[in-house]
């Protein structure tokens, strides 16, 4: 495999540095390498906010910010209004929406699910704002980039609520390509 | 245990296994993370170590060299206008033959304000005594501090060391971590000059010429011997752990026609530039270069040479570049990138390799290739 | 010159005040031994006599830049029986906060004294000192205080008062001495005092108690200074005496925020000498104007009344 590189847009708060965080260990877990790199700027609360994970089968070298993903993530659709997520997307490449929709990007294979609802099913909920770190690994895992065994470590070994577990196998179930 | 972890936290694990008795610590964008966790490690027993909050980086040095003095490990932490602040106390802790370990997450100095990578920190403590070793990964920040201690309690050094990491670009992302039990690989700290009421002595007094010309003599003196301690040190780590260390990192060198030098991040960086280059048929190398005190001698013999600073000396040059030509008589093409943060990629590696004039100076994205 | 005995108020028994200064209880052990170079008349040296033997051998002294650094001797000799540790100007209290959490992690109950002057304390290591008092660093900080900059020749200090002409002040300070023992105060230690090697056993007491309490305790000594002061070298002891009589100096302790003014100075305060008395053998003040006099006379009697007040409420 050569080197794939994922660059999630979310917002100050939802957890995308969290994201990028579980989807980089469960490659370790799955016996690559990987960087997970939250792009650090005058961060607050609520604003738009990019990290980055590269995953390969050989030590990871680059340090500088990914220019051409292999794959999008988008945990909050409304920055797709602000941010142009597909910037530099590689011609063919993936993204991934939270929506309850699919949404259409002519020349990249498209595919959603609803992380938002299952974080409300499952109750996963921090001061008001639902959590989409764990359920999107779950949808990662359906993509084929990391194994659903290793997601599933990854979310126990950082958090002990079960119900992250159940939220990520849901994304896994319900994410439509 | 496979885990993944920020160089911040990766330092912070390796102060857990070298269990130091004082820490004494303040915090600064990008290290803060460093001593949270220690603070953590400390509230929850996990670290059985005083953890000092003082209020100031100069009190940090000052109260580490206070605890050093007793005999016992002392560690702290610091970046940018931090490391600046405990200047004086940096020269005093080598002065005064203390073996205090610090990581140091380099940044740049204000004014303005900004919080990004960049080398002229460590830089401006480069000749305090301070031995300096600059990672590139987050297991190499790891394993290098833990070495750190060994090489600065050796009593053929006796002298503090400096653990140098790019600040956020090294500091907080993420990369895999494999965690060791170090057992006796760093034995019980002896301090020969140790404080003791029992046989009191004055320490730091008064000082005439010949005496004080002599202590600098023995200075570098260990400075000298530290090269064997070293060596001997990450031989045994690597027998010990199996991860490989030395002075320098060559990647291509051997056959290469040009050699790119540069520290931390961008040497790793670099190799990836030397890839490409030479599927453009490029005899190119990238040497990486570990440890800035003690200068190690490079092999660079026959090689064109370029060098990239991630620092300036105002008035003189690229203080890697300047101290490559002053060590090897021999011309570099001295690149300044990467200052305050810049993002310097691969690509751009590559291009200053192919576009080199030996010779000359180039500041990447400010002026053109002269 | 006053006769002293004039000045103790009739109700006060005089034999009593004197059996204060009486030193049959200081131990003979000499820490400062007979080859520092301190100058003719020094009341560092002498206070450190005291503090020392107060102390006792199991101490460290951490020293920042002052006429301690100097008068220790040049290396490799050193004039104190005691180990001694010499830091940069500004870091004193920060060093003997990390060496006294290594010895009380090592379990050992070693004394760490800071020994500072009062451009160390009042000034530049005013940061790092009340970082340590804040984190409850167990240590004893002893402030001597010359009230300028002694080792390099006198120049002005936060301690420098009112009218004291220094080389940095040549027309005399114009402005007032840092209230150091409300800033110490404020930071609420169990114990601090005010001494003066004048009054040895008061020192010594002093020193004794401040060392048995378990976090930062502080002891404020006015150290008179021939040279810097202007006054012949004999007459060290006496200055120390006059500056408590005429209240510009006062004695006191403070153990958990509770006042105890030293008998000593309780005499003074009732009826003090006239701050000329106190001024007039000191060449820093001659040529002194009759309002910053006055403003001088008014601070004294600002400070005697706040301290009587704070006692009095106790």
């Amino acid at each position: 495999m050569t080197m794939y590189e994922i660059r999630i847009h979310s917002r100050g708060g939802q957890g995308g540095v969290t994201a990028a965080r579980l989807l980089a260990l469960s490659a370790v877990h799955d016996g690559k390498y990987a960087t997970a790199c939250p792009f650090y700027g005058a961060e607050r609360r609520g604003a738009p906010v990019v990290s980055y994970v590269r995953i390969d089968d050989t030590p990871i070298r680059i340090y500088s910010q990914i220019k051409k993903p292999d794959m999008v993530v988008v945990l909050d659709a409304s920055v797709m209004d602000v941010v142009d997520v597909l910037q530099g997307l590689k011609k063919g490449g993936k993204i991934l929406v939270n929506s309850t929709h699919k949404k259409e990007f002519a020349g990249f294979s498209s595919s959603h699910v609803d992380l938002t609802g299952i974080a409300l099913r499952e109750n996963l909920v921090i001061a008001g704002s639902p959590i989409l770190n764990t359920p999107v690994l779950g949808a990662l895992a359906k993509t084929g980039i990391i194994s659903v065994d290793s997601a599933k470590k990854s979310i126990r070994e950082m958090f002990t609520d079960e119900r992250n577990v159940r939220a990520a196998e849901a994304a896994y179930g319900e994410m439509n390509a | 245990m496979k885990k993944i972890a920020t160089g911040n936290k990766a330092v912070a694990e390796a102060v857990k296994q070298v269990k130091p008795a004082v820490i004494a610590a303040y915090p600064i964008t990008p290290q803060t993370e460093i001593v949270e966790q220690i603070a953590e490690f400390v509230s929850t027993g996990e670290l059985n170590s005083r953890y000092i909050p003082v209020e100031s980086e100069h009190s940090a040095m000052a109260a580490c060299i206070g605890a050093s003095i007793t005999g016992v490990r002392t560690f702290t932490a610091t970046s940018s206008h931090g490391l600046l602040y405990m200047h004086e106390m940096t020269n005093w802790a080598a002065g005064a033959r203390l073996p205090v370990v610090m990581a140091n997450v380099n940044r740049s100095i204000g004014p303005g304000w900004n919080i990004w990578a960049e080398h002229t920190d460590a830089m401006q403590e480069r000749d305090t005594g301070w031995l300096q070793v600059y990672v590139s990964t987050v297991q190499e920040a790891y394993d290098a501090t833990i070495m750190a201690f060994r090489i600065a309690e050796h009593n053929d050094v006796l002298l503090p060391v400096m653990v140098n990491l790019d600040g956020f670009t090294l500091s907080h992302i993420m990369q895999p971590l494999d965690t060791i039990e170090i057992g006796d690989f760093i034995p019980p700290m002896h301090l020969p000059h140790a404080i003791d009421p029992k046989n009191p002595a004055g320490y730091g007094g008064l000082t005439g010429p010949d005496q004080h010309f002599r202590f600098r003599w023995d200075i570098e003196r260990s400075m000298r011997d530290s090269v064997k301690v070293i060596e001997t040190t990450e031989k045994d780590f690597y027998q010990r752990f199996g991860r490989k260390y030395g002075f320098t990192e060559d990647y291509c060198c051997e056959d290469a026609d040009v050699v790119v030098v540069s520290m931390g991040t961008l040497g790793k960086e670099a190799e990836v530039a030397i890839d490409i280059l030479r599927k453009e048929g490029i005899k190119a190398g990238s040497m990486r270069l570990r440890w800035f005190r003690p200068f190690p001698q490079l092999n660079l013999m026959g090689k064109e040479v370029v060098v990239i600073d991630r620092d300036y000396s105002f008035g003189f040059g690229g203080i890697l570049a300047k101290s490559i030509e002053a060590r090897q008589k021999t011309d570099v093409y001295g690149v300044i990138a990467g200052l305050g943060g810049q993002e310097v990629t691969f690509e751009d590696i590559a291009d200053f390799i192919r576009k080199r004039h030996i010779g000359q100076e180039f500041w990447f994205g400010v002026n053109d290739n002269v | 010159m006053i006769d002293s005995r004039s000045l103790f108020a009739p109700d006060i028994d005089l034999i009593s005040l004197q059996e204060l200064d009486t030193i049959t209880e200081i131990p003979k052990e000499e820490y400062v031994l007979k080859c520092t170079s301190a100058c003719a008349g020094c009341s560092d040296s002498l206070t450190l006599r005291y503090v020392l033997k107060a102390a006792g051998p199991d101490t460290v002294l951490v020293v920042p830049a002052c006429c301690t650094s100097v008068i220790q001797g040049i290396y490799p000799n050193t004039a104190f029986n005691i180990p001694v540790y010499n830091i940069a100007f500004g870091a004193a209290a920060a060093c003997a906060s990390g060496m006294s959490n290594a010895f009380r992690l090592a379990g050992k109950k070693t004394n760490v004294i800071v020994y500072a002057g009062d451009g160390g304390t009042l000034d530049i290591g005013i940061q790092a000192m009340s970082g340590a008092f804040e984190r409850g660093t167990d240590f004893l900080y002893i402030c001597y205080d010359n009230e300028a900059y002694g080792n390099t020749g006198m120049q002005r200090s936060g301690g420098t008062p009112m009218g004291a002409r220094t080389t940095t002040t040549p027309a005399g300070k114009p402005d007032a001495k840092k209230d150091i023992d409300a800033i110490i105060a404020a930071h609420d230690p169990p114990y601090m005092a005010t001494a003066c090697a004048a009054y040895p056993m008061d020192l010594f007491r002093k020193v004794q108690k401040a060392l048995t309490f378990r976090g930062p305790s502080f002891i404020h000594v006015l150290a008179p200074c021939p040279p810097g002061w202007r006054y012949s070298t004999e007459k060290t002891v006496e200055m120390g005496k006059l500056a408590v009589k005429s209240g510009m100096w006062i004695l006191y302790e403070r153990e958990y925020g509770k006042l105890s003014i030293s008998p000593q100075s309780k005499v003074a305060m009732k009826k003090p000498i006239p701050l000329e008395d106190y001024l007039a053998p000191q060449g820093r003040f001659r040529g002194i104007d009759a309002k910053t006099l006055e403003m001088l006379r008014q601070h004294l009697l600002k400070n005697i009344k706040k301290l009587a007040a704070e006692e009095a409420e106790e």
